[in-house]
């Protein structure tokens, strides 16, 4: 129920919201849980497990129990937690796991049979009949499983990533972080303050204690609003840091649109990575339960929440609440809450010396050993030192003491260190390099330490910086020390639980203990304690104490499961923002792109390019008719293909030779000036990396082509080669790949189409086949490179790629003249095939020069790379896979490619395996299928005929065993 | 992570790519025998702690740098250009 | 003890007091016939294998920390049989046949889950890079069917066919590939060995190794020392520093490889699927969570954790191929240390110490070759020879040359596998 005057939500603007269908009211300010509880909604979750029912346990991101899903439709997000969701006009929130309703649920018969199904059980069943476990019981079990539910549909909310930088990144604006920032500000430092709350100020808005002589929500207010007017101040609001990683760097979650309905274009969330020099971590704490009989029922909750809720929100989760605890702390609620006038059943404390600190019954040495209600708390009963005794009661409050959550510090390995004084783990120093700690999340409590904690932090880290430190007066705040006594679970029979959202239970930690799960490692797993979505931080120091205590260990010794990134779950589509669709890679176009997609060529991909596979004209339904047409082209006119992908390598200086004939196996030093040369390159394990032309351009100037997919290998191999191998070559290297379109103009028409377009016609004398130089075309100087990919006469010209389209227009347009046209990839690979032409299918990372047949390309009068290693035993034994043409034989005529072949007669297992096709294609010149393909000893083995044996698609034919080379093998049509 | 180019400052280590230890700088002789090969391309001491290794600044410079890193700790204590090692 | 439905009702009627612990906890003795180092998957599945099929029980695993500890708790959980060279075409089959029938074996629900596996392509090359996988795999008597953009349409409706940057051309589909349990396995594979007599010691590091003239004679422990006959290093992840102790170099780098699992859902992903442009590959676990990983994070570390590079890297692989996860919630992200080897696959051996052999250089495939490893560990152990499916996994392959096992086909790199 709402309380008057009390809270920081505008009771100016209310706000109407639905939840599971049904529409509430609350107020600008209010999260979702707050408005539930101001509108006594209770029950809002079921359990994982056991469908227990669940209520709002926290007032932070560490709910376990009140997940909804917010919204429908591809933007219905699952497993929000309520805790976090502020309420705007119209939002739509649905309970999950609950079926029929969440009043009635229906697996909640699953609690009746947990005598069964404790921790561990599915490990010991469910294994006969074997088939029984994939049809029946797994099926089952999956249903059950999960909270939320995805849409099933694309994710259309928008999400983004951003990059920041300070010197100095605060993390938690309560009272520590924000005397951290305000010292690192005024000493002049770039300072980031994050906060995962959309207001700052910590639990000084949660609390009623003044600081600096005003109230504590008010001096984080005036605080806030100086540093929001700093220019080296970056606020941060509704952003969790979720990870530390190396080197200052973090991951950071913003919230951005969350709270209100999505403006058109607007962000959802931000995926931050913030690079700081310096960082503080002020995260505050997290309030631990105390485990007794049936601790989990809607209405009790965190003492420290339901402070919150009246304080921050003006809520009270109950008429008659009642306090159960083993610190002062706690007593806070009850002196709160009755101030605003609700009423106090009591205050059970299990410290047989606690004071009241206000007018309420209090039950000194007392537990409370169990609760009553159906779905919601209705009672309690306790054990004082008078016996056992029964309050009525409709929020219980508890607490067992707070747990500083020193979860970031833990994100590179380190491990927290326990502090009896206060029953909980902090921070071990330098756990993150860079890092200082204050406040809570450093043990200390009381407001007077965080803000002198969170000066100290800031000095420190300033002079890390070489900075000098400003002078900042310390307000005056409330020291009242902390002090708990350790109570970690009540003593009974019953199931007093640890792990609400997977229902862990003190019994299960025990009953690990009792199977020798005595590593907290294995009570965890064994258990699935901690596992759940607050992956811990509400139960597991409770969880690892019962366990200490179960194995006669110390807490220290029995230590902690490791937290780890992220600190709160973070959404896909934030971490993976801007890769939806075309976003994961850039595009990279080609400058006839437009044009061939203008002629309706479907594009394909290569690496991050786009290539035409082919140009379909007006009749042809297939894409085999276009392709022999393209080869006919080739083979018969002329044929048009961009080929400006290919790794466009630039080499210059006096030692230019020199790399090359250290980086390929033949020679290049023996290349004249005006010629081009194949070049095969090798790893330097002596396997085959790429081939390519390379042409001489001048006395000290070579441009290497590679292939379009090891483009970037081979460019940071020649890196390589010339930094870090060969430093003192004077030689440099560029990737000019993009600087020059590049087509292949081929076929028996190629010189015809080039003279009517050069301004300089060319014969045969003068530019040979593997001739290289410049050419003026039309008034723009460019390179022709006599050389073919296809076997036929044929040139590569290359002009600045600002030309690249008109030149494109204009070989097409005399192309079409000539009785040619425009040839895409899938006609280049059969003219390729056809000529037998190696590409990355056959030289796929293990293949040998031997291998390919080039074993003689490895010139023996130098030393390159990859030359020694090539030699190796393994390398050149009899038996390898070499390359061969292969011919179908008999009535199938396909041939497949990752077919594997086999000696006939023999079973097609490995035992028997020959070798496998690598390259197929319809040969339109020679009217049947070709492969290409590595078979044992192939060189050697030509006309044999073999079996081809493709399971997958279950053809199977007879084939021939032949040279690859399958067209002109004399290549006089090349020369010609 | 981020790594401290000579040329660049200091970068996010998404920037560069990784090769392995710095013994890939030394290259033996091609009659050296089949265990200097080995060392060179295969075996690796791989011990956790100080680290000599080549990254190349891919998406900067171009820069090949022989980087001094922890292996268990991640702490980059320095970075110099392959070329000057070298010298 | 044995386990079974009837004794988990029986149990759940009796207050559950009848349970017993899983293993015992014995003290070291001063000497066994075997003693492996490391509790992980494969040291208790080799423990488990020694014991039952060699009848070798007076073995000591020695572990450092606690049984499972290592990569085989902190795995993505895929079993499957589909790769392409000889040597690991046979051994994975090999160890996908004992998955079959580990439940039975062990007396333990490892939730071995033959969900299917389905490799996507998006291109022709890859197609029929995929092709001479699949047929080699069938040649082995394993399963795989080639589907075409329809056939993965079917199966994925749920992906992006549309807009993605690299569309699907179809899906090499291992229908025995799948999932199990991984703390199960080794907590099964440490049942059966403990019950079996082998001892399994926690908390105790193997600080050396006694090589004297050239054989073997024992280890150093934080227990102090125990005298061994034979002694099988088995720690992945940790090998080059288990062999250097006996003064070993190994052809290993340590990297990290993380994995990631977000809260758990409805079901919405039943199969285990791997993206062919990038590295991403998930699956969902029958808690509902979608556990998902990528690539190594490349650089040589010992760390155990990663950073945000990779962790983006692959989320961004899942946001182009399946935008309809994006509202699901990474809950966690962690670590594990991976013995990359230079040709992708892993080395199986005696070493050129008598009575000291090597079990390692799994890369990021360990999890799915525990039983296979397991089994063929201790047939080496036992026997001094090779299992049949191991013969090609030698140390000196790199050295010679012979035998190379490149899956991946990006040469000596050791983090390019």
């Amino acid at each position: 129920m709402r309380v008057d005057g009390k809270g920081l939500v505008d009771r100016t603007r209310p706000v109407s919201f639905t939840f599971d269908g049904n529409t509430y009211r609350g107020f600008s300010g209010d999260t979702l849980a707050s408005a539930l509880l101001a509108n006594d909604i209770r029950l809002v979750a079921r359990s994982f497990k056991y469908h227990r029912p669940r209520g709002i346990l926290t007032a932070g991101s560490e709910e376990p129990n009140a997940l909804v899903t917010i919204g429908r439709g591809p933007a219905a997000d699952p497993n929000v937690r309520a805790t976090v969701q502020e309420i705007y006009d119209g939002l739509e929130a649905r309970s999950q796991n609950a079926w029929p309703s969440l009043r009635y649920d229906a697996m909640a018969v699953n609690d009746l049979a947990a005598p069964f199904l404790g921790a561990g059980f599915y490990y010991k069943t469910f294994m006969w009949p074997r088939a029984f476990w994939e049809k029946l019981y797994e099926p089952i079990i999956r249903r059950a499983a999960g909270l939320g539910a995805l849409s099933g549909q694309k994710d259309a909310d928008h999400y983004e990533k951003a990059y920041a930088f300070c010197d100095l990144l605060v993390i938690g604006a309560g009272p520590a972080g924000l005397m951290a920032a305000w010292v690192a500000a005024q000493s002049g430092a770039d300072v980031i303050l994050a906060d995962e709350d959309s207001v700052m100020g910590g639990r000084l808005n949660a609390e009623t204690l003044d600081v600096d002589g005003k109230p504590g929500t008010d001096w984080a207010a005036e605080m806030v609003a100086t540093l929001e007017a700093m220019d080296n101040v970056r606020l941060m609001t509704r952003t969790t840091v979720t990870g530390a990683y190396d080197s200052g760097t973090f991951g950071a979650l913003e919230r951005v649109c969350h709270h209100r309905d999505m403006p058109k274009g607007g962000v959802k969330e931000t995926f931050w990575r913030i690079a700081a020099r310096r960082s503080v971590l002020a995260a505050g704490a997290v309030e631990r339960h105390i485990a007794f009989e049936n601790n989990d029922r809607p209405g009790i909750m965190g003492a420290g929440a339901v402070r919150a809720y009246l304080n921050r929100w003006g809520v009270a989760p109950g008429k008659a609440v009642t306090v159960f605890a083993n610190n002062d702390d706690a007593h806070r609620t009850a002196v709160d809450m009755q101030a605003a006038g609700v009423h106090i059943a009591g205050v059970i404390d299990s410290r047989e010396d606690a004071q009241p600190l206000g007018d309420y019954p209090i039950y000194a040495g007392a537990m409370v050993t169990g609760s009553q209600g159906r779905h919601g708390l209705e009672s309690i009963t306790f054990e004082a030192q008078s016996g056992t005794e029964r309050l009525a009661t409709d929020c219980l409050a508890v607490s067992g003491g707070w747990n500083p959550s020193v979860h970031l510090t833990c994100h590179m390995n380190g491990r927290p260190t326990w502090a009896p004084d206060i029953a909980s783990f902090v921070p071990t120093p330098g756990s993150i390099p860079g890092m200082e700690t204050a406040g809570a999340c450093n043990g200390a409590f009381a407001t007077a330490d965080c803000l002198r904690e969170g000066v100290d932090a800031a000095t420190a880290s300033i002079k890390a910086l070489g900075m000098t430190v400003a002078d900042v007066a310390m307000p005056e705040a409330d020291a009242t020390p902390y002090s708990v006594a350790p109570l970690w679970a009540v003593p009974g029979k019953g199931r007093a639980w640890l792990d609400f959202q997977n229902d862990v239970s003190v019994k299960d930690v025990k009953q690990a203990a009792v199977e020798n799960f005595t590593s907290v490692e294995h009570m965890k797993r064994y258990t699935t304690q901690g596992m759940a979505t607050d992956q811990g931080k509400n139960s597991n120091v409770t969880a690892l104490a019962l366990l200490a205590d179960a194995t006669g260990r110390g807490i220290p010794e029995t230590g902690t499961t490791t937290f780890r990134p992220p600190y709160c779950p973070v959404a896909l589509a934030a971490l993976g923002a801007g890769s939806q669709g075309k976003g994961f890679a850039p595009e990279r176009f080609t400058t006839s792109h437009a044009a061939s997609v203008a002629a309706n060529a479907p594009m394909i991909e290569a690496g991050q390019w786009y290539r035409p596979s082919y140009f379909p004209l007006e009749g042809e339904t297939t894409w085999r008719q276009s392709c022999d047409r393209e080869v006919g082209y080739v083979r018969n006119a002329v044929g048009v293909c961009d080929v400006s992908t290919l790794g466009k390598i630039d080499i210059q200086g006096p030692d230019a030779a020199r790399l090359l004939d250290f980086v390929y196996t033949n020679m290049f030093s023996t290349l004249k000036e005006g010629r081009v040369r194949y070049g095969l390159m090798l790893r330097e394990d002596g396997f085959v990396m790429d081939d390519g032309t390379t042409a001489r351009l001048g006395p000290d100037h070579y441009v290497m082509t590679t292939t379009t997919a090891a483009a970037g290998q081979v460019m940071r191999h020649l890196e390589f080669v010339t930094q870090a191998l060969r430093p003192e070559w004077d030689v440099r290297i560029v990737s000019v790949t993009e600087q020059w379109a590049q087509f292949a103009v081929a076929g028996p028409l190629a010189r015809d189409l080039l003279n009517g377009i050069l301004d300089t016609p060319i014969d045969d004398e003068a530019w040979p086949f593997m001739s290289c130089g410049p050419v003026s075309v039309q008034g723009v100087t460019g390179r022709l490179f006599r050389i073919s990919f296809s076997g036929e006469h044929a040139y590569e010209l290359a002009v600045p790629s600002r030309y690249g389209a008109s030149l494109f227009e204009l070989l097409l347009a005399r192309a079409k003249a000539m009785a040619g046209g425009a040839y895409g990839m899938e006609a280049l690979n059969v003219l390729r095939i056809e000529k037998g032409f190696i590409t990355h299918s056959e030289i796929d990372g293990r293949v040998t020069a031997s291998d390919l047949g080039m074993a003689r390309m490895i010139s023996a009068k130098k030393d390159c790379i990859g030359k020694t290693m090539a030699g190796r035993p393994g390398l050149v034994a009899e038996g390898r896979p070499q390359l061969v043409g292969l011919k179908p034989l008999g009535p199938v005529k396909q041939l497949t490619a990752g077919a594997h072949i086999y000696t006939p007669g023999e079973d097609a297992a490995p035992a028997h395996d020959q070798g496998y096709i690598t390259s197929v294609g319809f040969s339109p010149t020679l009217g049947h299928f070709l492969g290409l393909g590595f078979v044992k000893d192939g060189v050697t083995r030509h006309g044999e005929t073999l079996r081809m044996v493709d399971h997958l698609r279950e053809i199977e034919t007879e084939v021939e065993l032949c040279n690859p080379v399958f067209f002109d093998p004399e290549g006089g049509r090349t020369r010609g | 992570m981020r790594l401290p180019c000579p040329i660049c400052g200091e970068r996010d280590h998404r920037e560069f790519y990784y090769q392995g230890a710095d013994v890939m700088l030394h290259r033996p002789d091609p009659d050296a025998g089949e265990a200097a090969w080995d060392d060179y391309l295969y075996l690796r001491a791989n011990v956790p702690g100080d680290h000599h290794e080549l990254w190349s600044h891919d998406a900067g410079c171009g820069a090949w740098l022989r980087v001094s890193r922890n292996t268990v700790t991640h702490e980059v204590t320095g970075a110099e250009l392959a070329t000057e090692v070298k010298r | 003890m044995r386990f079974s439905g009837l004794k988990v009702l029986k149990e759940g009627l009796t207050g559950n007091k009848g349970w017993g612990p899983h293993w015992r906890n014995p003290e070291p003795k001063a000497e066994y016939d075997i003693v492996l180092i490391g509790g992980g998957g494969h040291g208790l599945a080799t423990a488990h294998y020694l014991a039952k099929v060699h009848g070798l029980t007076n073995v000591a695993v020695l572990e450092k920390g606690y049984l499972g500890g290592g990569n085989v708790g902190r795995n993505t959980t895929i079993v499957r049989a589909n790769y392409m060279q000889p040597g690991n075409s046979e051994f994975y089959s090999h160890s996908l046949k004992l998955w079959e029938g580990l439940e039975e074996d062990l007396n333990y629900n490892v939730m071995h889950s033959q969900r299917g596996i389905i490799n996507l392509f998006h291109s022709d090359g890859q197609r029929d890079a995929f092709a001479r996988r699949g047929n080699m795999m069938i040649g082995e008597g394993d399963d795989a069917i080639l589907l075409d953009n329809a056939g993965v349409r079917k199966e994925l409706p749920y992906l992006d066919f549309d807009q993605t940057r690299f569309p699907v051309y179809g899906g090499l589909y291992h229908k025995r590939g799948g999932t199990a349990r991984h703390d199960a396995v080794a907590w099964g594979f440490a049942r059966s060995a403990s019950d079996r007599g082998v001892d399994l010691i926690q908390q105790c590091e193997v600080t050396g190794i006694d090589v004297v003239n050239g054989v073997v004679k024992g280890v150093q422990t934080t227990r102090g020392p125990i005298r061994a006959k034979k002694v099988g290093m088995v720690a992945a992840g940790r090998s080059s520093q288990v062999a250097a102790m006996a003064g070993l170099t190994l052809p290993i780098e340590s990297h990290i490889l993380q994995a990631f699992v977000t809260e758990g859902l409805k079901p919405i992903i039943d199969h285990v699927i791997t993206y062919g442009m990038g590295h991403f590959y998930i699956s969902q676990s029958d808690k509902g969570g979608l556990v998902f990983g990528g690539d190594l994070d490349m650089y040589s570390s010992y760390a155990a954790r990663g950073n945000l590079p990779m962790a983006e890297h692959v989320v961004e692989a899942a946001m182009t191929l399946m935008p309809a996860i994006g509202k699901a919630k990474m809950l966690r992200s962690w670590g594990g240390i991976m013995d990359m080897s230079p040709d992708g696959s892993f080395i199986m051996d005696r070493t050129d110490i008598k009575g000291l052999y090597f079990n390692g250089g799994w890369c990021y495939g360990g999890f799915k070759a525990t039983p296979g490893s397991g089994n063929a560990f201790a047939h080496l152990l036992a026997t001094d020879n090779p299992h049949p499916t191991t013969v090609r996994h030698r140390l000196d392959r790199f050295r010679t040359g012979v035998g190379i096992m490149d899956e991946e086909s990006t040469g000596s790199q050791h983090n390019l596998h």
